[in-house]
């Protein structure tokens, strides 16, 4: 169930619900698209599915400005089309095509759009956390007002490299939010078994910058505490540390079903399904009289098209040819560099 | 010319680029009081928002340096010791050198890593005398290694405005040398080996602290009749095949001098450049002359057996004579 909805929330402007939830419903039926043509082998290797997890990036990324940077995860998909990525060349990428963002050399777990401020997903957990401090120092130093977002699971609080950020962070007043989503879980790690306390935000504390709690399956709730995080950032007062509590709805990569590894139950998913953003965002708008069921089909039309259109753009766009895969290793380029394997 | 010691030609090199460039800053342990010497008077000149001591978090630095390049700085990291590489590892190799190509060419990671106390220095032992520089270049990381303050300053400068993370390597054993070093603005490009003495009956290719160790064993077979040619590869990654090669073409005999470990080491990769570009001119087999695959020993008579010497490489110059 959705919490009891803030102060102000209906003074919002319709559009603005209406594009959170677009942004919801683009993320997953991206995600269940691209199972699809995994499956039908269109897509090579697996990806982690953001599916459940939608009101986090979607909160975050709606009260950012498009020079914000953000760093990623290996479960990227939903942060950066939360960012504005463009499904055309997330999914041209996924097939390994020359017009994919990266040109065919990153795949999921590596997209990026500088121009976007999307500074990469990341297949090393915890590794984008002090890249993000760094474009926050550039900010800072350069008279910027620009902030900078890290998202990471509950399993990266445990990675050394998150703390080193978030110390670096606090001791330089940098404007970076750290956004931990804590679906619960790192792959089979029960976050309740790898760490003992309950709010994983308390560890902000440590560090001397606040830390928030927020419940992830509220896109208005995670909006609202973001909003607060950034300002506050902007202002120049420093990090802040923002545990948004959500859950996976599928496995950790497509390919988890096949392995057959249960460490979690069904009831539990169970449960956690009825609180699924995509659902009852909808629903809410239309039980509050904000948008007509006739607007939220609109918005399920659309997305349906866009998706169409990016999967056939993909298809249609050439593979890189082989011989250009020493090409862009070096932006100042030698001879003999990068060395050849023959 | 006028002569300044090894460290200083370091330090000018970045003074004089910070002064030309707002967007060089300086990351790292200890540098606002230049506990390695190479920082000295950055604080005073710039002011606190162009140098910046961190915390003991080297991969958080490391990390931080990748994102601050991305976002069009140009910051330069001190590593306090050798083996904090190895901490830092993930960010450097991982992040650093790999995210432009991952990401297909988009943007730049303009970094300079810079090692002022680098390789072994006597009675640090297995933590603090490593020189892991093969890693690095094993991955792709550019990086040079001067052997004179001269070579310092060029080859610092050329990193400095490289747009890839390079490393440069100063070894603990030279930074104390002098030596002549041009003013004001002075590079030399990586990939450029120079011959420190010319020879024809064979090349001893000698690497950063071991270079000036070498130039003495040449003056010493020069006595026994033997011409020896050292040639000084400078920069580590990109490699300078032609320099190298063509002097072992013209001698036909080759030692390798480096100061890093055995297996997969620097001199490995010469060796084979060597095999596979020059095999036809060579009359005896390339030799080297490395550390041991051990842990630096705390102990001399230990110390000494383990890593490369002037005895070892004269030693194994006057077999390769006969050979
Ligand atoms: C440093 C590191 N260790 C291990 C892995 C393998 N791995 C990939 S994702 C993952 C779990 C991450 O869990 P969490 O941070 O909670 O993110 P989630 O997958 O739940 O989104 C692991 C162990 C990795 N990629 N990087
Ligand atoms: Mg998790």
């Amino acid at each position: 169930m959705l919490r009891p909805v803030a102060k102000g929330v209906k003074a919002m402007e319709k559009a603005t619900l209406l594009s959170l939830y677009r942004t919801m419903r683009l993320i997953r039926r991206f995600e269940e698209r691209i199972v699809e043509l995994i499956n039908r082998n269109e897509i090579p290797g697996v990806t982690h599915e953001y599916v459940g997890e939608e009101a986090v990036a979607t909160g975050v990324c709606s009260v950012l400005r498009p020079d914000d940077v953000i760093t990623s995860t290996h479960r990227g998909h939903g942060h950066i089309l939360a960012k504005g990525g463009q499904p055309r060349r997330m999914i041209a990428e996924l097939m390994g095509r020359e017009s994919g963002y990266n040109r065919g050399r990153g795949g999921s777990m590596h997209i990026a759009d500088l121009s976007l401020g999307i500074y990469g997903a990341n297949g090393i957990v915890g590794a984008g956390a002090p890249i993000a401090c760094g474009a926050a120092f550039a900010a800072k130093l350069n008279g910027k007002d620009r902030v900078a977002v890290a998202f990471f699971g509950d399993g990266a609080t445990n990675q050394g490299v998150v703390h080193e950020a978030m110390n670096l962070a606090a001791i330089w007043s940098l404007p970076v939010i750290f956004v931990c989503e804590n679906n619960g879980y790192a792959i089979s790690a029960s976050i309740k078994e790898m760490a003992t306390i309950e709010r994983l935000s308390d560890r902000a504390r440590g560090y001397g910058m606040p830390g928030e709690w927020v419940d992830g399956m509220d896109v208005l709730a995670v909006r609202g505490a973001a909003e607060k995080a950034v300002a506050h950032a902007r202002r120049g007062e420093g990090p802040t540390f923002l545990e948004c509590r959500t859950y996976r709805f599928v496995g950790h990569f497509t390919a988890e079903r096949a392995l057959n590894i249960r460490y979690r139950g069904d009831e539990e998913i169970a449960e956690w399904r009825k609180r699924d953003p995509v659902e009852t965002f909808p629903a809410w708008l239309e039980r509050e009289g904000i948008a007509t069921a006739a607007e939220t089909e609109g918005v399920r039309r659309e997305v349906e098209g866009a998706l169409e259109d990016a999967i056939a753009f993909a298809r249609a766009s050439p593979f890189p040819q082989g011989e250009e895969a020493l090409d862009g290793m070096y932006a100042t380029s030698y001879p003999n560099l990068p060395a050849r394997g023959v | 010319m006028r002569e300044i010691r090894y460290l200083e030609a370091l330090s000018e090199a970045l003074r004089e680029e910070m002064r030309r460039d707002p967007r060089v800053v300086v990351i790292g342990e200890d540098i606002r009081h230049s506990l390695r010497g190479m920082t000295k008077g950055i604080l005073q000149e710039f002011g606190p928002n162009r140098i910046f001591d961190t915390p003991i978090s080297e991969a958080g630095f490391t990390g931080l340096a990748t994102g601050a390049a991305m976002a069009g700085m140009r910051p330069v990291v001190e590593f306090q010791i050798n083996a904090l590489l190895f901490l830092a590892f993930d960010q450097l190799v991982d992040q650093a050198l790999k995210l432009r190509y991952m990401m297909g060419g988009q943007g730049k990671v303009p970094v300079t890593y810079i090692l002022p106390a680098s390789g072994a220095r006597p009675g640090l032992a297995g933590q603090h005398a490593d020189h892991p520089y093969p890693l690095l270049l094993h991955m792709g990381m550019k990086a040079a290694m001067p052997s004179t303050p001269r070579d310092a300053k060029g080859l610092f400068t050329a990193a400095l405005r490289d747009d890839d993370p390079v490393m440069i390597f100063a070894p603990a054993a030279l930074g104390g040398t002098r030596g002549p070093v041009p003013e004001g603005d002075f590079v030399i490009q990586l990939g450029q080996a120079e011959v420190k003495r010319k020879g024809n009956d064979m090349t001893i290719v000698a690497v950063g602290p071991l270079v000036p160790a070498a130039l003495k064993v040449a003056e010493e077979l020069a006595g026994d009749g033997i011409s020896a040619e050292v040639v000084d590869p400078r920069s580590l990654l990109p490699i300078d095949h032609e320099t190298i090669v063509g002097s072992v073409r013209k001698t036909g005999r080759v030692v390798i001098f480096d100061d890093s470990n055995r297996t997969c080491g620097f001199a490995a990769e010469l060796a084979a450049i060597i095999a596979d570009e020059a095999f036809e001119s060579l009359r005896a087999p390339v030799k080297r002359v490395t550390r041991a695959d051990v842990p630096v020993p705390f102990s001399p008579p230990l110390e000494n057996y383990v890593l490369p010497t002037r005895d070892k490489l004269l030693a194994k110059c006057r077999a390769l004579a006969k050979a």
